[in-house]
């Protein structure tokens, strides 16, 4: 009765921020910025260039690889290990989430189970790995399902009993079968607890299997970095670096469209 | 003392702009207290924004004292009606009444007792080391319009400070504002949308529109003070404007367009 | 009674139990101790190089980690992880606020800081190790800059999103600067800085293991690899034991810090919930 019918008031910082070539000169211009710096201190050996190497050196030797064959082969061995663990540890992950949700005695009996595993850092395990399963990339694949199945199992868990009491009294009251309420009201529920930890395993993913290719020395953009390193390139390793940062925010881009697509046809989900 | 002048507001929107408030103009003068109700949806908390200097104006003015207002002034002391959110739920109650004067120029004693005085005066002498969570509404209410006290504004701005308390606590809120004001002679601006409230506590109330809301009328309320709950609701006096500002209301809500029904 | 009701009153006084604290308890002693005679029974004279016998693992962790060399690998990852965890907080949180409440600055600097957050923090181990070599700051380092992202990314979000009542009735009382920083913003972000730590901390259990397996002398990850590269398979196992025990505690004790500081920020959560 005392709400206000107008807007609330734009957050603040209205006015000049809003301007549209603000959004796009500014941070345009702070990367000019950096790099110019980079350059600048690089050329005057303030950081030393065999360590160093200017930024416009860096961008050659990136140019470089991109007619090599060295470069595909190493983004292509990453990322398909990287989707491979991406999907088993969100399937693996929602699929027994959702049943130690459902099945609450089960999820107590292997709580202290879970408790103890999930903090175990999962490159602990590499030693073990390289000893039974080898080198290849099923180690990085384990090790990287390891890490991020945790992170989609907690969540998970939650997600399926966050389902809003008077929901759930609704599905009653309406006599809902069981598969009814989970599939309506349940799983719905746990939906934004879902995306938050696909994201999560997004990049939880990623560092493991660039960690297992620089540990373990399998093909891919880790791999690719310490060899350039200990071949005395460090243009070229910077480029790696690059490229690995580039590979980062265009999978994070991808799972953000994705989500985007799945909300647009199934709706957002219970919690707002 | 505070004089608004053909002000103007307007938010943008995905359509151009939604204009809350427009060519509202009046002036307060020193001691008064002063009420602005109006139906819901009347830009009522906006054209408080705009003049406690939390919010720009689009067009138009607010001076005080002769100067315009940008920013909050330090004079003006705000009570909100959200008290869960305007007090700091991490800090004791008095930390809460004494966190504005934490600046440069008031000496740490001045402030225990500035603290304590004010406290006294809203009756939680005794709840100065709780939290706020542990007090009622109303008692946390108290503490916001304590922590305005010891501010020592000049004037005090309230909005629909009293609107989420029960009634029997609003009518002691109320009664707690007259004494205040009483005492310390400080200018009060209110806004409400409760016509009783409006005609029982204040000098002047001013009836605005809905959005864009302007003053539609500005009553004069020549009723004795000190006030009381009973006495003064019973006087025919009372009764009549009381009707006149409710029927002034009704007719703006009656004759509003159907969209905004 | 029919064997299907009883079996369906069995289940329903489990999960009856289930959802009493004491009923939790019980089941999940109970699991943890089949769990732990599963793991001992399986691998009870195991011929399996690889997979020792529990009890010899734990006789090894015993004799090795009570050494002062087992104990000092052991203070040298812990002085590692703190250092970068430290940095990581302070900074994540420091940089955090200022983003989320200058919107200049967060516009200017979002593209370079989403590139720098994407780059694993692993791959930046053979920068690291070309800044400072082979050492404890290289380590901490890596733990800082790998660390910092989910605190930093969390405090920005928090200070944006501050309740509006909450910032206006700061500004109407002039509240401003330190004092604004202290008794109102920091309190009010602290429950979203803790979310950024807890996503932090196994992210820097990681990180720490990883740079002690490149080249550092010291430190349980130098003390497991060290243990393959010899073919010391007991001692590798004991060393995974002793980082998961490392890994619990720490979970462990976070939720406790984590749980009273929240109670401090918003006691009003706690009598909800």
């Amino acid at each position: 009765m005392t709400a206000v019918v107008a807007p609330a008031p734009p957050k603040c910082r209205s006015g000049t921020a809003s301007l549209p070539g603000r959004r796009f000169v500014l941070p345009t211009a702070f990367i000019a910025f950096l790099i110019s710096l980079q350059e600048l201190l690089t050329r005057t050996e303030v950081l030393p260039s065999n360590y160093f190497p200017p930024a416009s050196e860096i961008f050659t030797a990136f140019i470089g690889e991109l007619g090599g064959s060295a470069l595909p082969d190493a983004l292509f061995g990453t990322l398909s290990t990287w989707l491979q663990a991406l999907v088993i540890s969100v399937v693996l992950g929602t699929v027994i989430g959702v049943l130690l949700g459902l099945v609450v005695p089960l999820e107590a009996f292997l709580r202290p189970v879970i408790e103890f595993l999930r903090p175990v850092p999962s490159v602990a395990l590499i030693p073990l790995v390289v000893l039974t399963i080898g080198t290849g990339s099923d180690s990085a694949l384990f090790l990287a399902v390891f890490a991020a199945f945790w992170q989609v199992l907690i969540p998970a868990i939650v997600g399926v009993r966050s389902a809003h009491p008077v929901a759930l009294e609704t599905a009653r009251s309406y006599n809902f079968t069981l598969w009814q309420r989970i599939r309506y009201i349940q799983l719905a529920s746990m939906m934004p607890y879902l995306v938050t930890s696909i994201r999560l395993a997004t990049s939880t993913t990623l560092i493991l299997i660039v960690t297992a290719e620089i540990i373990i020395q399998m093909p891919g953009l880790g791999y690719e970095i310490t060899m350039s390193r200990s071949a005395g390139n460090p243009a070229r390793m910077y480029a790696y670096i690059a490229l690995s940062g580039i590979a980062g925010i265009v999978l994070n881009g991808l799972v953000r469209w994705a989500e985007s697509r799945v909300a647009s046809t199934h709706g957002k989900g219970g919690k707002q | 003392m505070l004089i608004v002048s053909d002000m103007e507001k307007t938010y943008p929107t995905k359509s151009g702009g939604f204009t809350a408030v427009s060519g509202m103009s009046f002036h307060i003068e020193e001691g008064e207290l002063f009420t602005i109700v109006g139906p819901s949806g009347a830009g009522k908390t906006t054209l408080l924004r705009c003049i406690s200097g939390l919010d720009d104006v689009t067009a138009g003015s607010v001076t005080f004292n002769g100067q315009q207002v940008s920013g909050p002034p330090r004079e003006f002391a705000v009570v909100f009606q959200d008290y869960a959110r305007s007090l700091m739920p991490w800090i004791t109650v008095a930390k809460n009444v004494e966190l504005p004067l934490m600046k440069k120029g008031i000496s740490a004693a001045e402030r225990a007792q500035r603290v304590a005085s004010a406290l006294e005066e809203v009756g939680l002498a005794d709840a100065m080391e709780k939290k706020p969570f542990q007090l009622s509404g109303g008692m946390q209410q108290r503490v916001a319009i304590a922590r305005a006290i010891a501010y020592r504004p000049q004037v005090l701005i309230m909005d629909e400070p009293f609107a989420s308390v029960d009634a029997q606590t609003r009518a002691d809120l109320e009664d707690l504002l007259l004494r205040i004001r009483e005492e310390t002679g400080t200018t009060v601006l209110f806004v409400t949308h409760d016509v009783d409230e409006s005609v029982y506590l204040s000098n002047r109330v001013a009836i605005v529109s809905r959005s864009p809301s302007r003053i539609d009328e500005i009553v004069d309320i020549p009723l004795p003070y000190p006030r009381d709950q009973i006495r003064t609701k019973s006087l025919p006096e009372f009764a009549t404007l009381r009707t006149h500002v409710f029927g002034r209301i009704r007719e703006m809500v009656s004759t509003a367009t159907p969209m905004a029904a | 009674m029919s064997s299907a009701s009883i079996t369906r009153t069995t289940v329903s006084s489990l999960n009856a139990a289930a959802h009493t604290g004491r009923g939790r308890l019980v089941l999940g002693l109970l699991g943890a101790v089949t769990a732990l005679l599963a793991w001992f029974l399986l691998s009870r004279g195991s011929d399996n190089p690889y997979f020792p016998p529990l009890e010899a693992i734990v006789e090894r962790a015993w004799e090795y980690w009570t050494t002062p060399e087992g104990v000092d690998n052991i203070l040298a990852s812990l002085r590692t992880l703190s250092g970068g965890l430290f940095f990581a907080i302070v900074l994540g949180v420091a940089i955090g606020l200022v983003i989320g409440q200058l919107a200049v600055v967060e516009q200017t600097v979002t593209p370079s800081l989403e590139f720098a957050r994407a780059i694993p923090a692993t791959a930046l181990i053979p920068f690291a190790l070309m800044l400072f070599g082979v050492s404890d700051e290289m380590k901490i380092f890596l733990i800082a800059l790998g660390c910092i992202w989910p605190i930093l990314l969390s405090t920005a979000d928090g200070a944006r999103g501050i309740d509006t009542t909450m910032r206006d009735s700061a500004r109407a009382f002039q509240v401003e600067g330190i004092q604004f920083q202290r008794y109102v913003m920091l309190p009010a972000v602290l429950p979203r800085i803790l979310v950024g730590i807890r996503i932090a901390i196994p992210l820097s259990l990681i990180l720490m293991v990883t740079s002690e397996m490149v080249g550092v002398q010291q430190g349980l990850g130098f003390v497991i690899t060290q243990a393959q590269a010899t073919f010391q398979i007991l001692t590798m196992w004991s060393g995974i034991l002793i980082l998961g025990i490392l890994g619990f505690l720490l979970t462990f004790a976070y939720s406790l810090i984590e749980r009273r500081l929240l109670r401090w920020a918003d006691p009003r959560r706690d009598r909800e919930s």
